[in-house]
């Protein structure tokens, strides 16, 4: 299979989508690249798959535009479309052979039988499944339907690869073998690529863009180290990886929170704030340190410790608030008991303030 | 928990439930596989010598009359298919594929008329749509052509139809529901649409539940003695066992070469169903999926599915409201609507024949008594114990559905009739326990069935759980499965006693006298003359009061057995 020439950029402008009264998709901004890996990263029930799908031509009709290749799609059904879309469940027919399905698309696009021969099995060659053609999608496990139904997608060669969690009904294993292939697969065709999944992981490894939603509303879009180093709010900073997030507000040159928590900060940030420190920029130590150029220092008590293997996660309490701290674990390496009384040192350029 | 040792076969924690499947064994060779073993016997016997010989099925192949009943019984049972399909065709799409106002009104339809047996509508069915019928006066006085509905085959047709399409809608449904919209969508997205969407797609995916209900429906008709008795159709296999053996008698061997033949069809059907559904599990519906694809209607649309809805609803309500007026009617002949209406016919069912309401209460009461611990017992054993050949049982009782009622009759006939019922000098085959026994074997299938849909809703874990606790399996199965299955069972006993009520095909051989007949007998007795049909049509009505309540209570029943099992977290 040759470099996809027809593949296209996405542009979506402010789109909104409702079942019945419920509004689901709200105000949706969107700009995609033609051969961009592009991710939608939210918690279940965000509207991830609502969006993928109105990108493909399904559900209630939204309002907005959606342009793919430069052509508004908004109004056009599905099978107008030439948009691949991967579902989360394969969607392969238990009634036809794997050839059959994979020949499907071709057929309805009346492509000559000798044809369609030959693109069935570069397809089914690309995925390394050309020995199972003849069998049903009954007897494939979960990873090889998995190929087929991408098989089954790419074979038409559409504008765009839509994939709705295509990875969740995998064993841990396979999905990351799987996510691999799907990657040099996609970078092999160079086909425009929407990938929807709840796990930041997936995302982050995957992806050359990526959006955040929640509600129904994009909160962030950028690359993953972007995302995880800037996030612009609350929701993505808790929501890509762990983060420390304290409550309180500015007042002369010191954050301030409740119960006497308060460190000196330099900001141009008023009012109310979060302040976001992720737990390996923390460390703890069980003799005293004081604040030097480097780090900030607070006295605390440990409350309880996890031992995870590379590290081990203290939470650390420390005027009232608990701080987690990851500490990176080697041989031998003591776990600093629970009610200790240790120094918290925080990094002063790894602080994120936040507006509440 | 404790390992039992499950050594040899006596030992006491195996010695219960072996027992037990010993006795159910014995039940169900001695009252399905001998009795059917002996019709296939005799069937092949010359009827002299007692030697092995095709000669009955030669014989009733060069009898005319046995060839032409053969073909009806294949035409009629066919042509009811297509008809059936015809009509269930349309109502499942509604449902299935668009948000559409009147699908409580199909479902409706798809439990009416199976709560009233054909036969017992069959004669007022002649009254409205046969030559003379109210139907055909109307459109001869205004259109000038009148339509055959009820000549000769057709009526059987039409009669069955009408009856038995809920099987296809109800299997062609759950087919369609079970269509997850991804499987659509996924050929919308790669350039299919419309017709050729659903042929490709859906239609394929939905065709081993249509077979699967199609199947059922020409079993069901193939093998009806009822209706075709009812109508005075007897060119047809069913009645011509039946007639045979109750003219010439219980030597003559034509009556089992008929009975064999209905066997073979009864299993080639249900084989042709299997063959459909094997390795066709296309249930897609999953986890993550999106359901059903259903749109909208447009308003012209809309109109038109109200039509046919409704059409199809008044034909099938016909024989309801053919059988009300009959029964409420003075005289009602060559005339669009009854004379004038009365009670007379109910003074006189409830005056005279009080006997067949208490015979078909006690017949049906014990017969699905013994469906359920019968039905309980095997659902344990098969799916609960480790017993060899336990698998034996399920099958044993399964295999009651392919012999139809006829052939059961007749089996009984021929086996009992030298056993006499102990301290009673009458064959076994003329005691009214028979008709007990043929009715709980008759349903035993669909008892059992429940019995193993509510033991699978108890989890063993639950079991185990009060073994662990220190209660020994007899205890456990006491106080533990037992009341958890206790809807389910319920639910069985229901049907088993609604559906037995109003069994004709089996009974109608075995009753030996009036005075032990049950309700559908009487209907029989009754429909055969004139006079008798306001009375027979009365006392039909009754019969169906009786299975709608049973089929309400039975519904009931599951739905709060349902809710309950709703709030326990471990289900399958
Ligand atoms: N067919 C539907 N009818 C009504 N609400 C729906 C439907 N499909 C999805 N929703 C709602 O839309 C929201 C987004 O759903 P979805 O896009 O499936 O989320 P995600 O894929 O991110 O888990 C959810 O709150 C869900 O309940
Ligand atoms: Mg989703």
């Amino acid at each position: 299979m040759t470099q996809n020439k027809s593949t296209a950029g996405i542009s979506i402008k402010n789109l909104g989508l409702s079942f019945g009264t419920t509004e689901v998709l709200k105000g949706v901004n969107l700009e995609i690249e033609p051969g961009e890996f592009f991710s939608f990263l939210g918690p279940s029930g965000s509207g991830k798959s609502t969006l993928l799908r109105a990108i493909s031509g399904f559900g209630p009709d939204p309002t907005g535009s959606i342009k793919i290749g430069g052509e508004e799609v908004t109004g056009l059904p599905a099978w107008q479309r030439n948009v691949g879309m991967v579902f989360q469940s394969y969607a392969l027919w238990p009634h036809m052979t794997i050839r059959k399905n994979v020949a499907f698309g071709l057929e309805e696009r009346k492509v000559s039988s000798t044809e369609i021969d030959g693109r069935v099995d570069d397809a089914l060659d690309l995925v390394g499944l050309k020995h199972l053609a003849d069998r049903t999608p009954g007897q494939l496990s979960g990873g090889q339907q998995q190929r087929i139904a991408l098989a089954r997608t790419i074979v038409v060669e559409p504008r765009v690869l839509l994939l709705d969690e295509p990875l969740s009904n995998l064993d841990a294993n396979l999905r990351v073998q799987m996510r691999r292939d799907i990657l040099a697969l996609q970078r092999e065709l160079g086909l425009t690529t929407i990938f929807v999944t709840h796990d930041q992981e997936e995302a982050n490894t995957i992806s050359d863009r990526m959006a955040v939603l929640d509600k129904g509303i994009i909160q962030q879009i950028g690359t993953p180290v972007e995302l995880y180093d800037q996030p612009q709010n609350r929701f993505v900073a808790s929501f890509l990886g762990t983060a420390n997030i304290i409550e309180g507000s500015i007042t002369e040159g010191h954050f301030v929170a409740e119960k006497d928590f308060k460190i000196p900060v330099k900001t141009d940030l008023t009012g109310n704030i979060y302040l976001v420190i992720r737990p390996q920029s923390v460390t703890i130590s069980e003799t005293e340190v004081t604040e030097n150029n480097r780090s900030y220092s607070l006295k605390g008590n440990i409350e309880y410790s996890e031992f995870l293997g590379e590290t081990v996660r203290y939470s650390v309490l420390s005027n009232g608030h608990s701080i987690l701290a990851d500490e990176s674990h080697l041989r031998g390496n003591k776990i600093v008991a629970n009610g200790q009384d240790v120094w918290v040192e925080i990094e002063k350029d790894q602080i994120l303030l936040l507006d509440r | 928990m404790t390992v039992k040792a499950s050594s040899g076969f006596l030992s006491r924690s195996n010695f219960g439930p072996k027992a037990l499947a010993i006795l159910i064994a014995l039940f169900l060779i001695m009252f399905l596989a001998v009795p059917v073993a002996k019709v296939f016997i005799v069937a092949f016997q010359d009827p002299s010598t007692g030697s092995f010989t095709l000669i009955n099925f030669v014989d009733f192949f060069k009898t005319s009359l046995f060839r032409e009943s053969f073909w009806n019984s294949f035409y009629v049972s066919s042509v009811s298919v297509v008809v059936a399909s015809i009509i269930a065709l349309p109502l499942a799409y509604f449902t299935s594929r668009f948000n559409f106002g009147g699908t409580v009104i199909i479902q409706t339809l798809g439990i009416v008329p199976l709560i009233m047996p054909p036969f017992v509508g069959a004669v007022a069915m002649q009254l409205l749509f046969g030559s003379n019928g109210s139907v055909n006066l109307l459109l001869d006085e205004h259109l000038g052509f009148t339509i055959p509905f009820m000549e000769g085959l057709n009526g059987v047709i039409f009669v069955q139809s009408i009856h038995y399409f809920p099987f296809i809608l109800i299997n062609l449904s759950a087919a369609l529901a079970n269509i997850d919209r991804s499987m659509e969508e996924s050929a919308l997205s790669l350039g299919s649409n419309g017709m050729r969407l659903f042929r490709r797609i859906v239609f394929p995916l939905s065709m081993p539940g249509y077979v699967a209900g199609a199947s059922i429906v020409f079993i069901k008709v193939f093998d009806d003695l009822g209706t075709p008795l009812l109508l005075n159709v007897n060119n047809m296999l069913a009645p011509q066992a039946y007639l045979r053996i109750s003219s010439v008698g219980i030597s003559d061997p034509m009556g089992y070469v008929i009975s064999v033949i209905l066997v073979i069809f009864s299993l080639f059907a249900m084989w042709v169903a299997f063959l459909a559904l094997r390795g066709k599990d296309y249930a897609t519906t999953q986890k993550g999926g999106g359901g059903l694809m259903k749109r909208d209607m447009k308003p012209a649309e809309k109109f038109i599915a109200y039509a046919i809805v409704l059409f199809i609803l008044a034909v099938v309500l016909s024989p309801h409201l053919a059988l009300g007026l009959l029964s409420f009617g003075t005289i009602w002949s060559y005339s669009v609507l009854p004379d004038a209406y009365t009670l007379e016919h109910y003074a006189e069912v409830f005056s005279s024949a009080g006997d067949f309401i208490k015979n078909t209460l006690l017949y049906a009461g014990m017969a699905a008594t013994i469906d359920v611990v019968i039905g309980t017992a095997i659902a344990y054993i098969v799916w609960r114990t480790k017993i060899k050949g336990r698998k034996i049982l399920d099958y044993l009782a399964m295999s009651a559905l392919a012999v139809p009622g006829v052939v059961l009759g007749i089996g009984y006939l021929r086996t009992f009739y030298q056993f006499d019922v102990p301290f009673k000098d009458i064959p076994l085959a003329n005691y009214w326990l028979i008709i007990v026994i043929a009715l709980a074997i008759r349903r035993l299938p669909y008892a059992m069935r429940a019995c193993v849909a509510a033991l699978q809703q108890v989890s063993v874990s639950l079991e185990e759980a009060s073994e662990s606790l220190g209660a020994r399996k007899m205890t456990t199965v006491k106080r533990i499965v037992i009341p958890l299955m206790t809807g389910g069972i319920l639910a069985g006993f229901v049907t088993s006693f609604a559906t037995a009520a109003v069994e004709l095909s089996a009974t109608i051989m075995l009753v030996s006298s009036e005075a032990d007949a049950p309700i559908a007998y009487g209907i029989y007795v009754f429909m055969q003359s004139a006079a008798g049909r306001g009375p027979g049509a009365a006392l039909g009505i009754l019969a169906v009061v009786i299975v709608a309540l049973g089929t309400y209570v039975s519904n009931r029943i599951i739905q709060k057995a349902n809710q309950k099992n709703a709030m326990s977290p471990d289900q399958h």
